[in-house]
């Protein structure tokens, strides 16, 4: 179980409790010089909160940090750089208005007389270790410039400026295509070689498992196996992270039959293609055609700001330049506001419920009522007595913990806030249901309940679109899963005809074709 | 909830003691009941504190000379409202009050229509009508500058209040109009009513300012709008995705901003017989520390009216008590100063307890902290 190499820094029965909730209960972790050991729960399994305490970001409650086998205290993220950690968070904490040399040397600057910062020196040094990192950039140039997963190998190349020995990485992966992966792969094991020691969390094993030499599991703060990366397979693996069989069944709401009758189309998208708001020179979604019939939930799934998000914002009127054609039920959308779009029966629930779902300092019921507040409208006023029926009838609905309309928005949990933003769209009467990973940071139960209820609208004729960054989801809940790889489709299936394996080589294909074909 | 003040070789506490954090969560609770009612207990405070330094503070003259003082302010502070329930901020209000009265006195000495050799003399109803017609014009184009150009609402109406003062001093010349009491002849008396008329022994601009904070009372709490409004404030992403129509209601907030300015313009020129086009300095910075003293947060989503209106009338009232005390004009000014930087800490102060009180009970309630 345990290796022959030196640990280098190690967490020794850490137990870490915020207010009531124990996040980890006396968890032993090692990570070892020269190899990579992978970290691997699902969300809420306590590896953030393990990586924040290796990192010196929290303090354990109970419990002790070893570095090269004496204990310490790591004060804060800056005495852990300066002991020689280094963390790579998974959004990256980069600067983009500065160029790479002025991230890489941020506080560790070169200074050549007593505040003058030597440039010439600090250039040189960022070429060479960019050059060792086997990317030429040229260090003068902005990093909000650079690709995702350049940007990844600038974060990595800081940790080099910092002398790293101990490099984290929270989930680096989420952003990449599989080609970018192997060149991160490549580089992580050039500093295992030498020497570097390398910890490697994921929710996601199958990737990090191909160059993963140990393996770490942790399971609702408790760690649940450790052990050599050859002793595990996947298959164990995801049975350790979810302490149950992988393939247990999602709620199925129509058992599949060969011929389905023809649906009625409700949402038809001829040619769209998106420009991307953060990259106004590339398409976050290139020539899109799909249909989403009465009844019928269609998944999207691909990896993380392939485009899956600015196509949903798209089609709910949020202004952004775009070609093509939208239509619903047959009538097309044209310029539509979000207004407009509203009354005609199409409403996007968003993935980012702090920024862009919540109004945090409305109650529940303000909040649940707010998109289909028209309704309840007797000449000028709004009728309280009407709002507030509708408000609870939701409430009841989509199933949600609490009862009270009058509870302050930002004191539900995860998954009652996302079942609140669900309430609001289909107060709305929606035709089409339009969300954007309607699962991320809900726990299990939550997230069943959520599949439900798409499942009992869909039956009542409702239609669904909904993206996914989870195969497992993707693979279960809808008829129809498209699969998106940087804005283009790669792929179209009915429930049931694909396995999880062939749908990882549809993601890890195409992107490689796509490569291949130089649009990058 | 520290875990820092545990020693790390403690036994793990298999759950934290009982009710801590609910006393943690009721101590908070009261802390920020304290912050919620602060304007209130500002007002107990003034009035006791004044009451006994004085003999005429409470005197029902100097109260009614207060109040109409604070009328003015009032009027000014729930169009501030609007804007700062938004997460904006008005600065040009200041100057729009004196470009409305400078108009006000300019329509009211005869307007000079050189070209066509008349001289116009409109009636009263109609000068107020046009006078809080300039104080919208402004306003929108606050409005139309914040959003459709997206200049930042502190630049834009900082840049207006430039732009108003200098239209005032263009039109006046740099003086003041000290005929505002119109002829019989030309039938445009009465202006000096609408600042000095005692209807029920109250003045008509304290009537003036309560009408107008039912009217947006009931805006605020009944209409569509004003949910729309708080929507913004409070997460303007998510009242977009959500079909608000922001750009209007940005735009409205600061035409009825502009349009209360105005009125309080009129309300001072006729009160005074005097409209001089620098009578609305630093009246902005007073609506603001009055929406902010009433509860409002500068981040925008929170405020009410009846906060405000205590806001006002704290301000109000310190600056009473202050001339009755013989307080020299440089400390008042000193005063409020200090005052108004006070507020905008408690106004932190508040939001630093909020997202606190939200973390412990989220806490409490189990929220998975990874």
């Amino acid at each position: 179980m345990k290796t022959a190499a030196t640990k280098v820094l190690s967490a020794r029965a850490v137990t870490k409790v915020y207010g009531g909730t124990h996040a980890l209960r006396g968890v032993d972790f090692d990570i070892a010089a020269g190899r990579v050991t992978a970290l691997f729960g699902k969300d809420g399994a306590g590896t953030s909160t393990l990586l924040k305490i290796l990192s010196g970001v929290e303090q354990p409650t109970t419990g002790h940090v070893e570095l090269d086998g004496e204990p310490v205290r790591l004060l804060s993220p800056r005495d852990a750089a300066d002991r020689g950690i280094s963390v790579i968070p998974q959004k990256l904490s980069l600067c983009p208005n500065l160029s790479i040399q002025d991230n890489l040397f941020l506080t560790r600057e070169i200074c050549g007389g007593p505040w003058v910062i030597d440039r010439s020196a600090q250039r040189a040094t960022s070429a060479a270790i960019l050059r060792s990192l086997g990317e030429d950039l040229d260090p003068d140039r902005l990093v909000g410039a650079l690709s995702p997963a350049q940007q990844q190998i600038v974060g990595i190349a800081r940790a080099l400026v910092q002398e790293a020995r101990v490099l984290i990485m929270d989930e680096p992966t989420s952003t990449l295509t599989p080609s970018e992966v192997e060149a991160l792969f490549r580089v992580i094991g050039g500093l295992t070689a030498s020497g570097v020691a390398v910890a490697y969390a994921s929710h996601q094993p199958d990737r990090a498992l191909r160059i993963a030499d140990d393996v770490a599991i942790l399971r609702d703060g408790r760690l649940v196996a450790a052990a050599n990366a050859k002793t595990l397979d996947i298959r164990r693996i995801v049975e350790q992270m979810a302490g149950r069989a992988p393939d247990s069944p999602f709620p199925h709401h129509i058992p599949l039959t060969e011929k389905e009758p023809p649906r009625e189309e409700l949402l038809t998208l001829r040619g769209l293609s998106v420009a991307d708001p953060a990259n106004p020179g590339r398409l976050a979604i290139d020539d899109l055609s799909l249909t989403v019939g009465k009844g019928e939930i269609v998944g999207i799934y691909g990896l993380m700001d392939s485009g899956l998000t600015e196509l949903l914002e798209a089609l709910a009127g949020r202004a952004s330049s775009q070609s093509g054609d939208v239509l619903l039920s047959g009538i097309p959308l044209e310029n539509a506001s979000i207004r407009d779009r509203i009354d005609r029966g199409l409403v996007l629930v968003p993935g980012d419920r702090r920024r862009d779902g919540l109004v945090q300092t409305m109650s529940l019921g303000e909040n649940l009522s707010l998109a289909g507040l028209d309704r309840f409208v007797r000449r000028l006023f709004v009728s309280r007595e009407r709002e507030l029926d509708a408000v609870d009838q939701m409430i009841s609905d989509v199933t949600l913990g609490t009862g009270d309309a009058g509870t302050p928005v930002e004191s539900l949990s995860g998954g009652d806030q996302q079942k609140a933003v669900i309430g609001r769209a289909l107060l709305t009467d929606p035709l089409v249901l339009l969300l954007d990973e309607p699962s991320r940071g809900v726990d299990i139960g939550a997230k069943a309940d959520i599949f439900q209820l798409l499942a009992a609208r869909a039956r009542r004729g409702l239609a669904v679109l909904f993206t996914t960054l989870d195969a497992e989801e993707a693979l279960h809940i809808p008829d129809r899963l498209l699969v998106l790889t940087r804005g283009v489709v790669t792929g179209d299936f009915r429930r049931g005809a694909i396995t999880r394996e062939e749908l990882m080589s549809v993601l890890d294909g195409a992107a490689i074709g796509h490569a291949e074909g130089g649009a990058r | 909830m520290t875990p820092r003040e545990t020693p790390p070789a403690a036994a793990p506490p298999d759950r934290p003691p009982p009710g801590r954090i609910a006393a943690q969560a009721h101590r908070l609770s009261l802390l920020n009941g304290l912050f919620e009612f602060r304007a209130l207990i500002a007002l107990a405070a003034l009035i006791v504190l004044f009451g006994v330094l004085t003999d005429s503070f409470l005197t029902v003259p100097n109260l009614i000379r207060t109040a109409e003082h604070i009328a003015a302010n009032g009027v000014v502070a729930l169009g501030m409202l609007l804007v700062i329930i938004k997460g904006g901020i008005d600065l040009s209000v200041g100057s729009v009050i004196g470009l409305s009265g400078v108009v006000a006195g300019e329509l009211l000495e005869g307007l000079d229509l050189r070209f066509v050799d008349v001289i116009a003399y409109p009636p009263v109803w109609g000068v107020i009508v046009l006078c809080v017609a300039v104080g919208m014009l402004v306003g929108l184009v606050n409005g139309v500058l914040v959003t459709r150009f997206e200049v930042a609402p502190f630049i834009a109406t900082f840049g207006m209040l430039y732009v108003a003062q200098g239209l005032a001093l263009l039109i006046s010349g740099g003086s003041t109009y000290t005929n505002l009491d119109g002829s019989p002849q030309l039938g445009n008396t009465g202006f000096g009513l609408l600042g000095n008329a005692r209807p029920l022994g109250i003045p008509a601009s304290i009537w003036i300012m309560i009408a107008l904070a039912v009217a947006v009372m009931l805006a605020l709490t009944r209409t569509p709008f004003g949910r729309w409004l708080y929507a913004a404030g409070g997460n303007e992403r998510a009242a977009e995705l959500s079909g608000v129509p922001i750009n209007r209601v940005k735009t409205v907030v600061y035409v009825i901003s502009g349009a209360c300015a105005a009125l309080a313009g009129l309300l001072i020129a006729s009160e005074l017989t005097v409209a001089a086009p620098q009578a609305g300095e630093t009246f902005e910075l007073n609506a603001i520390a009055a929406v902010v003293l009433g509860g409002a947060t500068l981040n925008g989503g929170r405020g009410t009216v009846r906060g405000t209106l205590v806001g006002v009338i704290v301000i109000g009232l310190l600056v009473n008590g202050l001339m009755l005390l013989d307080v020299s004009l440089f400390w008042q000014i000193l005063i409020k100063g200090s005052l108004i930087i006070f507020v905008v800490m408690l106004d932190q102060g508040q939001r630093r307890l909020q997202r606190h009180r939200s973390a412990v009970s989220a806490l409490a309630t189990g929220g998975r902290p990874d």
